[in-house]
């Protein structure tokens, strides 16, 4: 943040819409940036409105040995629905990334693409959201940037998060670790967010229960990785949902995975909507579920751990690691046949009959 | 979850395939092949392969997946006709899902849209017409298509329309007839189907005494088949028992929605809307008599194909596809030379291997070209 301004501000509740002013430089956005973000985001970081955050590597390197970085961004459409909003999403998805690395995460940046015309009211409930995600997560905003473009030149709000963490020592899942006889768990039930987002559309005219699992899982990760520091991979299941990151593990390890349907967590009101549009729950995205590869010998400790938390308690076994064919993910079906989960070639589309 | 795992439940599904396999034993196989039973509908071919029905069976029934994708069959000239529709200024066109992705000659509706075309994801005919009343100055045009099964909801639309005067929306139908299409599988010189699964949902509207021809002229048993796995397991059953009793008739699995005489308000409004076409193009297959249908003179003004120029050339499918070879049952669709090489569900080059509900597209994501799978029994890990 790039402007001169001084500690301690209250939250002020905006009106209006964002102007091509506030992504001037000038008085406009000083404002913008001391009443709505500095208000909400208060770290003596981004206080200090130098050009970058200063961030001393002593306590850092008392926590690892390994720094984890990583950034995405958040294109949501709708900006707020059931169980969260963009701001929401932006902590959990970048956090998430680092801890299913291991990592402990600490800092976050982030960057906002305003589009003229989005409204300030919903601008702060996003930035407060966001702040409130951050706090409960335990991870430091230090250091953000603000642009506003001309209407027509982005989708109302875009918001890219950067994010900082440590790596314990001796603490190495990764994707090509699988191997035989591991199981598979998954934290809770499967494509909640997804089954949300495609809900709460407004052209689907569609009424539902559907929450969101949009949740930080560092904590559930540090109580896994607690129960069993040899947890073989984890990842959160995000675009391309449960199945995708399986044929990625599957592919990564050169073994096969072979799913159980009959075990598969999946809401009613998930299972519904899959029914009525025709879409697979295995593909639809997560926002706060990860699927963790682990050692037979390990999975009770870690199911208990995990049950122990609340981002976990929905947390079950629902497969297993086999050698055989190199990537392939398989799934015995509740009716008792077999198929094979592939990864999909782009979008689910709704079946037409 | 009620009114679905009832229909998906195993300890059933095995006592279902322990009975088949038994009739299977009193039944003498033609030529001392499998027996085949053609799926006609594209929603049994999907669950067939994802819920892995064909595991169940006895090695001596063979499915054959059947030409009811209409997504599958649409013939490249009218999606190129879409393409052009999409991109003319101050047109929304309006489409189903899956239709999105399907290729024309040269692109696909999804790529008509990054490149520019007002192109919009719709769940019924009727969010097109609620475009329109919302864009009064844009043309609406919603891409019809389907079997006798949407047809209804198109017709009611366009009724809709006419009944609000509202003048910017518009048609353009794909809508097929599965009858004249059965009967054309039948008239092939190298039919082998010994029964077929009939669809559920076209038999919802159009009941079943249409395809009472199939059994008196062509001698082929049909039974009219729900889309959950136990459905299908149940029709393969009452399939083989018309055959071990010499019998050969049109029945009804599907009874909890297909009604005698099928739905008369649907009919009704398909008979205002519709009229056949002489003859209608579909890809595999080449034309067929009767097998489309377009809106009749009194509703010209609700049809794009009159109120646009669309004269998108004929494109001939490939001459390597053997896609007409799959859906009769001739050969499998791995045994098809362009399979899993040159045709795959990221750049298709047949019909079957477009949509999901195609036989190729669902052999291939399912992964029946890579092998048998052998089930592990999971209870040993978990231990629960």
């Amino acid at each position: 943040m790039s402007t001169k301004s001084t500690r301690s501000i209250s939250p002020t509740r905006q009106s209006g819409t964002v102007t091509l002013a506030h992504g001037s430089g000038g008085r406009a956005m000083q404002k913008l940036i001391r009443d709505l973000f500095l208000s909400r985001l208060d770290h003596p970081q981004l206080h200090a409105l130098e050009d970058q955050a200063r961030l001393e590597m002593a306590p850092l390197m008392a926590m690892g040995d390994r720094l984890a970085f990583t950034t995405d961004s958040y294109v949501v459409d709708p900006l707020v629905f059931p169980g969260g909003d963009i701001g929401k999403l932006a902590v959990c998805g970048t956090v998430n990334d680092l801890a299913v690395g291991g990592a402990r995460p600490v800092y976050l940046s982030c960057g906002f693409i305003m589009e003229e015309g989005l409204d300030l009211a919903l601008l702060e409930q996003v930035v407060d959201s966001l702040a409130h995600t951050a706090e409960e997560a335990g991870v430091a905003v230090v250091t953000g940037d603000t642009k506003v473009v001309p209407r027509g030149a982005a989708d109302k709000l875009f918001i890219n998060t950067a994010g900082i963490g440590v790596i314990p020592q001796a603490v190495v899942p990764a994707s090509h670790r699988a191997t035989t006889d591991d199981v598979v768990i998954v934290s809770g039930p499967i494509g909640d967010h997804g089954a949300a987002i495609t809900a709460a559309r407004e052209d689907l005219g569609l009424h539902s229960s559907i929450q969101s699992d949009c949740q930080p899982l560092n904590a559930l990760v540090e109580a896994m990785l607690a129960a069993s520091p040899n947890i073989r991979c984890m990842r959160d299941a995000t675009r391309g949902g449960v199945a995708t990151v399986l044929n990625e593990i599957a592919g990564a390890s050169a073994v096969s995975i072979q799913l159980d349907e009959s075990r598969l967590p999946v809401a009613d009101a998930v299972q519904g909507l899959c029914e009525l549009l025709g879409l697979d729950p295995l593909y639809l995205a997560c926002e706060g579920r990860l699927v963790a590869i682990v050692a037979a010998e390990d999975c009770d400790a870690v199911l208990a751990a995990m049950h122990s938390q609340a981002a976990g308690v929905g947390a079950s076994v629902i497969g297993k690691v086999h050698g055989g064919q190199a990537g392939r993910v398989s799934m015995k079906t509740t009716f008792g046949g077999e198929r094979i989960v592939d990864t999909l070639v782009g979008e689910q589309l709704p079946r037409i009959c | 979850m009620k009114y679905v795992s009832e229909f998906r439940d195993p300890v059933t599904a095995r006592k279902l395939a322990a009975e088949i396999a038994a009739l299977l034993e009193n039944i003498d196989k033609p030529d001392n092949r499998p027996l085949r039973f053609m799926e006609v509908c594209g929603g049994h071919t999907h669950a067939i392969f994802r819920y892995g029905v064909a595991d169940l069976l006895p090695d001596g029934i063979e499915f054959i997946h059947g030409p009811g994708c209409p997504v599958c069959v649409l013939p490249m000239a009218r999606v190129d006709d879409c393409v052009a529709l999409a991109r003319m200024p101050g047109v929304i066109l309006a489409t189903f899902g899956d239709a999105m992705r399907v290729p024309g000659s040269r692109k696909s509706l999804l790529q008509a849209r990054a490149e520019g075309g007002d192109v919009r994801l719709i769940y019924s005919p009727m969010d097109a017409l609620q475009l329109a009343r919302a864009n009064p100055d844009k043309e609406v045009v919603f891409f019809a298509l389907g079997f006798e099964t949407t047809m209804p909801s198109t017709a009611l639309t366009v009724l809709q329309a006419e009944s609000e005067g509202i003048k910017n929306f518009s048609v353009f139908c794909n809508h097929i007839t599965i009858i004249a299409t059965i009967k054309a599988i039948l008239d092939s010189p190298d039919m082998t189907l010994d029964g077929f699964i009939g669809p559920g949902h076209v038999s919802m509207v159009i009941g079943d005494a249409p395809y009472e021809f199939i059994a008196e002229q062509y001698s082929r048993p049909m039974v009219i088949a729900g889309f959950e796995p136990l459905d299908v397991l149940q029709s393969v059953w009452m399939l083989l028992r018309q055959l071990a009793e010499g019998r050969c008739e049109i029945e009804n699995q599907y009874q909890r929605v297909v009604r005698d005489g099928g739905n008369p308000p649907a009919l009704e409004a398909i008979g205002r809307v519709f009229e056949l076409r002489e003859f209608f193009e579909w890809r595999g297959l080449g034309s067929i008599d009767h097998s489309g249908v377009r809106l009749t003179k009194a509703f010209a003004q609700y049809d794009a194909e009159k109120r646009f120029s669309l004269n998108a050339p004929r494109v001939a499918d490939p001459k390597s596809c053997q896609c007409g070879e799959v859906l009769k049952g001739v050969i499998k669709p791995s045994q098809c030379k362009l399979f899993g090489k040159q045709c795959t569900p990221e750049a298709p080059m047949g019909a079957l291997m477009v949509s999901t509900e195609g036989a190729c597209a669902a052999y291939y994501q399912y992964g029946r070209h890579r092998g048998d799978v052998k089930p592990v029994e999971l209870h040993q890990v978990v231990g629960q």
